[in-house]
């Protein structure tokens, strides 16, 4: 007879990871499987840890977790082709612990957290692929892996496999992912000497910065760039809209080696060594784009889930969250005694529209469409707001007044006024 | 039967990278795997059990703790019982102190069950050196026979094996006595899939972790750093040479015309070339 577990996760993300964490700290038996060689192999992200999520989990993850660097100062740029403009956001508030945001590399901080998970009792089985969900009628009783023997059982599956989940494809509870709801992202890390790093950015110690970008280095396409200060590398990549680089032709690759030329970012990179170069998709479809999340027997969370709020860069703290709550649910169903159907398991989408998660989620509903319907938002406004601020610094005997009258007309020229008027007003609904 | 298969833990090669500044080799994020020679050992000694009835398979490492990983693979692949031997008074260890240390432990293994048949990597990735198998062999008297291609018999009654193995311009037969070491050869075979109880097995089986007296090391002095009379005199990163590549011409031209044009620019290179193709072709 083939072995029964009270819970299976499948993958080993931050989504899974919380998970398998959360149920096994609670004393239930718990299976995670992971196909990766070790957890993180296959996992991308810029990444930027957010420390709420986690430390809802594990309290105490600064003792030992890798962390890089503690963010201390945001950048936010809007590119044309040769310049930028844009806000620097620095404050000492964030240089006093417990620090906010850092700077992690996925590969060394998924094998630390999934450490953890076995400490917490889990039984952690990597190279391992759940090829299917094994259904009784309609509920899930276990999984399918790709080994010899793989029927294995469960009270309940977390599918906690990643953007564009295979399984909740192949088990019918999503379709296809449609390409405008997947991001395309490309991110190399590149080594340089702490010091260098500490003088190019301003910082010391453990601090680092992020700088965000958007702008024609999209090339007109839907998608953003960033650059963080990790120890002794810096993470540079950028990502948009699988839709749109299918229309375009352009390959990602291409356009990474183009933004690394771009005159703003190539200093920071100078002398650097290219250590890594990773693609992963991510799932930014946002709210409306969301698969159902759980039913008999089966939950999804993270970015199976379509978990990802891009506006913000925020995901692998949604993984973590909707993870901890999938478990949450469980725990609280096993210690009443209750089976794991789809209504009790209704719990799950309760709990989680009381947390951020779900908040979050709806308040950037309408983003991927607008951004979708208006794309000059990133070619023609960063060219005009660089140009506006070009006009007005250079010193070149004209008139301010005239400099703003031309500033003025470069914006009605390109997009009427009343174009203008109707893009601030959709700017300002998405994130009402 | 019983036998010992030996792995190291060994940074993936692949992966390493040398550090632009300092030019020194960076280990750190680089990947653990069991050395891939060691593999083609172990599923030779696997391939043996499956034939020969009552076979037990036991893996051996020498490594820090995290060599765990190795083993519990070792195990998920079918081994029967692992064993590592792990103090800090190994580390620093060259080929002579790790032969001295495995051997000894080999010994201990023997007390409880005596060993047939020893397996070994016929080298590791990170060393290259190919002398650990061969020290160990001379330590505990065993025949050694290297870069074996194919175990041919073995007949447990007589205590006899038959193997292939490469040798210069083509393959000895050798016939001699168990217990025998012996080191794999590439291409040899090719590891299996675990099944899923194996995976479950291998990730729940405690492991025998043995320091220096557990491994019955008697002589302190021959072990670890101590032991070690291999001096590294310097670590460093071949540099990369630029050599100007030259292009040929193509626009317009027969293939006749390009491969002419290559084959002269070719000799024109290395003017010993044209004398030695003339040689070879009689
Ligand atoms: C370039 C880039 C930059 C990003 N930057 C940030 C950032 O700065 N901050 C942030 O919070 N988020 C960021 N994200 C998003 C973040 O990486 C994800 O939201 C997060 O990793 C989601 O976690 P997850 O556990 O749901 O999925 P994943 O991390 O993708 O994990 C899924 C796991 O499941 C495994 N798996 C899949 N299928 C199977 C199967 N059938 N059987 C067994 N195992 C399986 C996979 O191997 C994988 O390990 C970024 C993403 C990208 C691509």
């Amino acid at each position: 007879m083939a072995e029964k577990f009270d819970a299976i996760i499948v993958g080993a993300g931050p989504a899974g990871n919380a998970a398998a964490y959360t149920l096994a700290k609670a004393g239930l038996k718990v299976l995670q499987l992971e196909r990766g060689e070790s957890p993180g192999t296959k996992n991308v992200q810029g990444a930027i840890l957010y420390s709420d999520a986690l430390e809802k989990i594990i309290p105490d993850f600064r003792e030992d977790a890798p962390l890089e660097r503690h963010l201390i100062e945001q950048r936010m740029w809007v590119l044309s082709d040769d310049s930028h403009i844009g806000t620097h956001y620095r404050s000492d508030d964030f240089n006093k612990e417990p620090y906010n945001r850092y700077t992690i590399i996925r590969a060394q901080f998924d094998k630390w957290f999934s450490s953890k998970v076995r400490q917490a009792g889990a039984l952690v089985i990597c190279e391992t692929t759940v090829l299917d969900l094994v259904k009784d009628d309609d509920c899930v009783v276990g999984v399918r892996t790709d080994r010899e023997g793989g029927f294995i059982y469960a009270d309940v599956v977390i599918l906690a496999d990643g953007v564009n989940s295979l399984l909740a494809k192949k088990a019918g509870f999503h379709l296809e992912i449609d390409p405008k709801d997947v991001a395309l992202a490309v991110k190399e890390i590149h080594f340089l000497p702490q010091e260098t790093i500490e003088s190019r950015f301003n910082i010391s110690g453990d601090e680092g910065v992020v700088i965000e970008m958007v702008g024609k280095i999209t090339q007109g396409m839907v998608g953003t760039g960033f650059l963080y200060t990790n120890k002794e590398s810096l993470t540079i990549g950028v990502g948009c809209m699988l839709s749109d680089f299918k229309q375009q032709k352009i390959s990602p690759y291409a356009l990474l080696e183009q933004m690394k030329e771009h005159p703003s970012i190539k200093p920071l990179l100078a002398n650097s060594e290219m250590k890594e170069y990773t693609a992963h998709l991510i799932p930014e479809g946002g709210y409306n784009a969301m698969p159902k999340i759980y039913g008999a027997g089966w939950m999804i969370v993270g970015d199976a889930g379509m978990f990802v709020n891009a506006v913000h860069r925020e995901g692998s703290n949604l993984a973590m969250t909707t993870g901890r709550i999938a478990a949450e649910t469980v725990i609280e169903l096993a210690a009443q005694n209750k089976p794991m159907t789809a209504a009790n398991l209704a719990l799950y989408r309760k709990s989680l529209d009381e947390t951020f998660v779900m908040k979050d989620m709806k308040k950037y509903k309408k983003m991927p469409e607008i951004l979708h319907k208006n794309p000059h938002f990133f070619t023609a406004y960063p060219e005009l707001l660089n140009r506006a601020a070009h006009t007005m610094l250079k010193v070149d005997g004209v008139d301010k007044k005239s400099k703003e009258k031309e500033i003025r007309q470069s914006f009605v020229g390109k997009r009427s006024l009343f174009g203008l008027l109707g893009d601030a007003f959709k700017l300002w609904r998405a994130f009402e | 039967m019983h036998i010992v298969v030996c792995i190291k833990q060994v940074p993936d090669s692949s992966q390493i990278r040398v550090h632009p500044v300092t030019n020194t080799i960076m280990r750190q994020g680089v990947p653990a795997i069991i050395n891939p020679y060691d593999l083609l050992a172990l599923e030779e000694a696997l391939r043996l059990k499956d034939c020969i009835a009552g076979t037990t398979v036991t893996v051996l490492t020498m490594g820090p703790p995290q060599a765990e990983d190795a083993l519990r693979k070792a195990l998920s692949f079918g081994a029967d019982h692992a064993i590592l031997v792990t103090d800090r008074a190994f580390a620093g260890a060259d080929t002579l102190a790790t032969s001295y240390a495995i051997a000894a432990a080999i010994r201990q293994i023997e007390k409880k069950e005596p060993v047939d048949l020893v397996f070994a990597g016929k080298q590791t990735i990170d060393g290259d050196t190919a002398q650990v198998g061969p020290g160990v062999a001379k330590r505990l008297n065993l025949n050694l026979l290297t870069y074996v291609s194919k175990i041919a018999s073995l007949d447990l009654d007589k205590r006899e094996i038959i193997i292939h193995r490469r040798a210069e311009g083509g393959v000895q037969v050798i016939q001699t006595q168990i217990p025998c070491l012996i080191t794999m050869l590439e291409g040899s075979n090719e590891m299996r899939f675990a099944s899923m109880d194996n995976m479950f097995r291998a990730a729940r089986h405690p492991l025998q972790i043995w320091n220096k007296d557990a491994a019955g090391i008697e002589d302190p002095a021959k072990i670890g750093l101590k032991g070690s009379p291999t001096v590294v005199s310097k670590v460093f990163a071949p540099h990369a040479k630029t050599i100007k590549a030259e292009q040929i011409d193509v626009e317009r031209k027969t293939s006749k015309e390009i491969a002419t044009a290559m084959l002269s620019k070719l000799f024109r290179e290395h003017p010993k070339l044209h004398a030695e193709i003339a040689k070879l072709a009689g």
